[in-house]
């Protein structure tokens, strides 16, 4: 009897072996016609062919362990010299038995980016972070900091007039208070202290020997370059970006005529201004640290380019946000940090991060103004006559850092974006 | 119109940069003085002037005259800060008092040592623009490159000195204009031009270092015309002419001492020396030292932590270094080149 088996207890037949698992996956994606087919072998062998040329130049009949440049010459890939100058390339001329310092100084502020990547830091904790880690980060590389009374008299103004501008409907009397005497103590403290009646004084922190930054070199000079000028230049992007659109027509003409006319020059042409021309303005004996103007310039450039990010974001946003905030009560700075901006920053993610890799890049520009960042080190390395004739190896070297950097950029937009958007999916 | 705006140009340019030669009456020794360190700019990276080694000291001919200055102020060669400046920076930063010397391998003009307000106080290396060929090529000299195919850089009075050369010897060429150094080499290297123009010091160092498998240094020749006078020297502001001065006879100390046979190394017997000049040098009859405003001992501290003149040129540029540059016109007078220092006495 081959009566047929009850239809729970039959088992379902595995499908053919040429449809499933890796054979499956090839006959579907790759060979699917004889175009494709073709056209995969022929990439294969290609792909093949160019890993076999750089494996064996590379790694197979490479030279690691040269202690000349005369040496390596003739084989593959002369890693040798980068062995030899990595130290330089990562940390240019800064004292070379002190290359703790920039190599910890690297890491605090990594770990300074990578907490404040995390959103639930998002809040008093930001401030903290930021201010001990940009401390640790400039004390490391100074080894000597000096904290002048005006600098803290200045903080206090503005901390206090922050305070009181967003908190000033939910302010208890007495923190209203507090607020209202850190500006009192601020500004009366600056006034003394610009009539001379308050001495010069200032809090000396010196564990470490000094260096100063025409010493320093290399990786540190570009993350703080990008780091600062990114972290200054976000804050008064926003800014120009809000002044741009307001309703008074001073703002508005500054803010404009600004963002216009830094766009409209290069980069390169500000750097050479600040390094250039300025010093011919200032009075003589004055000089202003190379490094400052450049990193100036820097936050400047990248100001109005963030503004213009900004207020393509504010634009997106509905008439009716504006208004439903107005209708609720909020003053401008409630409605702008509650309503407006946590809208338009996540709609321009996207853009944002571009401009800011795109700045990462672009601070080796400042090898022009005899700034040594990371690229310009990796150039100088080239330059040594014992080890010349290998610019391969130094630039590609210096391009996998520099893609390290990027790609987690361009990896955290994407999370971000996920992350943000949370709300607004299904 | 465009005359004016030029004048116009001009004129506040020369307003801007008398003002900044004319502000610093007498005070440069001073500072450095209190300051403890003698501020040096240097020129981005050039191979045996001034380049930072793998430890990120700075080294080279250029470097090693800043040495000897701070050897004779302070008494220790190792009291510089060194600020790199690219070329256009260079002479603004001393201008404005940003640094103290500028060793930026600059050529010794007129316009510079008068207009800019700014004073050359010597010869340190006798460059001067040549031309580097391939063996293979079977030229000679200079003038039978007609209708040569020319690698140079743009924009710098190496272009216009090789257009004058060729216009003034009624032969043409093709040049090949390409900005970066690395890219001028792997073009000629790979025959795209026939001829590689720059300074003979560039030359060489590209001849000693450059030359890609399977050719050799020796499949390359510089050949023995010079087209151009590029004298290089320290460059100092207007104003403090006892710090110019230092500046001056800190170099001809180091080519005096090889004059004299005085080395980094038998300096401290030479103390003992009964030869009145050597005695005058070295401090051991004194004088010297407080004419100049600086210690007795100013080029016995030199020449034992720097060395002579000599001693620098081999270790940097010449035959003890990768370039192996020939002494040529940068040999003493005394050997048929052009190095030659006023005497100390």
């Amino acid at each position: 009897m081959t009566d047929a088996m009850p239809a729970g207890e039959r088992k379902p037949l595995a499908p053919p072996v040429d449809e499933t698992g890796i054979i499956g996956w090839g006959r579907k994606n790759l060979f699917s016609s004889w175009g494709n087919g073709i056209t995969t072998i022929v990439l294969i062998v290609g792909v093949v062919w160019i890993l076999n040329w750089f494996l064996e130049w590379a790694l197979f009949t490479a030279n690691f362990t040269a202690s000349t440049g005369s040496e390596c010459r003739g084989g593959g890939a002369c890693w040798a010299l980068i062995r030899e100058k990595f130290r330089y390339i990562f940390f240019g001329s800064f004292p070379y038995e002190q290359h703790w310092r920039p190599l910890f100084a690297v890491i605090t502020m990594l770990a300074m980016l990578v907490l404040s990547a995390d959103r639930r830091m998002w809040n008093w904790r930001l401030i903290v972070i930021w201010g001990v880690g940009s401390f640790v980060t400039f004390l490391l590389m100074f080894g000597q900091i000096h904290i002048p009374l005006s600098l803290i008299l200045f903080v206090a103004l503005v901390g206090g007039g922050i305070g009181l501008a967003l908190r000033s409907a939910l302010a208890t009397p007495s923190e209203r208070m507090a607020y209202y005497a850190l500006i009192g103590i601020g500004a009366v403290g600056l006034v003394l202290r610009i009539l001379g009646i308050l001495p010069k004084w200032s809090i000396a922190i010196a564990p470490l020997s000094y260096v100063e930054t025409s010493l320093w070199g290399g990786l540190p000079v570009t993350l703080i370059l990008a780091t600062y000028g990114l972290a200054f230049a976000f804050p008064y992007g926003i800014l120009l970006a809000l002044g741009r659109r307001s309703n008074l027509p001073l703002i508005k003409g500054l803010c404009v005529g600004f963002i216009e006319l830094i766009r409209g020059v290069p980069l390169i042409s500000l750097l050479i201004m600040a390094s250039v021309m300025l010093p011919l303005f200032l009075p003589s004996g004055t000089t202003i640290d190379k490094f400052l103007r450049a990193q100036v310039a820097v936050i400047l450039f990248a100001g109005a380019y963030i503004a213009e990010v900004i207020r393509g974001g504010l634009q997106s946003l509905p008439k009716g946000q504006f208004e439903a905030a107005d209708a609720m009560g909020l003053n401008y700075a409630q409605k702008t940090l509650l309503i407006i901006l946590p809208q338009a920053l996540r709609v321009v993610i996207p853009p944002l991060i571009n401009t800011f890799i795109g700045f990462f890049k672009d601070t080796s520009l400042v090898l022009i103004i005899g700034i040594f960042d990371f690229l310009n080190t990796a150039n100088q390395a080239l330059v040594d006559p014992n080890w010349a004739g290998f610019p391969g190896e130094v630039y590609l070297f210096a391009a996998f850092v520099y893609f390290i950097f990027c790609y987690s950029m361009s990896r955290y937009s994407k999370y971000l974006e996920v992350e943000l958007n949370k709300g607004t999916r299904r | 119109m465009r005359n004016r705006i030029v004048a116009v140009a001009a004129g506040l340019a020369a307003a801007f940069l008398g003002f900044a030669g004319t502000a610093h009456a007498g005070k440069d020794l001073d500072a450095v003085k209190s300051r403890g360190t003698l501020n040096c700019g240097v020129g981005i990276g050039t191979a045996g002037f001034m380049l930072a080694d793998s430890q990120g000291k700075w080294k080279g001919l250029s470097v090693d005259v800043c040495r000897a200055v701070s050897a004779a102020i302070f008494g220790d060669a190792e009291k510089v800060r060194y600020v790199p400046l690219t070329s256009q920076q260079r002479f603004t930063a001393v201008q404005s008092s940003e640094v103290d010397i500028v060793m930026g391998n600059a050529t010794y003009t007129l316009t510079r040592d008068t207009a800019l307000g700014l004073d050359f106080t010597g010869v340190y290396y006798y460059d001067g623009q040549g031309f580097l060929v391939p063996k293979k090529l079977g030229v000679k000299n200079a003038k039978e490159l007609n209708g040569a195919t020319v690698c140079v850089a743009p924009g710098t009075t190496t272009e216009l000195n090789l257009a004058d050369y060729f216009r003034a010897n009624k032969m043409t060429f093709k040049p090949v204009v390409i900005e970066k150094v690395d890219e001028i080499r792997s073009a000629f290297f790979s025959g795209r031009c026939d001829v590689y123009t720059t300074d003979a010091s560039s030359l060489a160092a590209t001849r000693a270092a450059n030359v890609p498998p399977p050719q050799t240094f020796d499949d390359y020749m510089i050949l023995p015309d010079i087209i151009s006078k590029e004298p290089l020297g320290p460059v100092v502001r207007h104003g403090d002419n006892q710090f110019a001065d230092i500046v001056r006879w800190a170099l001809y100390a180091m080519i005096e001492a090889e004059e004299y046979g005085i080395t980094s190394k038998n300096v401290d017997e030479m103390l003992k020396s009964d030869n009145p000049a050597i005695k005058r040098i070295l401090g051991v009859t004194p004088g010297m030292g407080k004419a100049l405003g600086v210690d007795e001992k100013w080029v016995y501290n030199i020449v034992k932590q720097v060395g002579n003149y000599g001693e620098s040129f081999d270790r940097n540029v010449g035959m003890g270094s990768p370039l192996k540059i020939p002494r040529g016109q940068n040999a003493l007078w005394t050997q048929g080149g052009l190095q030659y220092a006023p005497p100390i006495r």
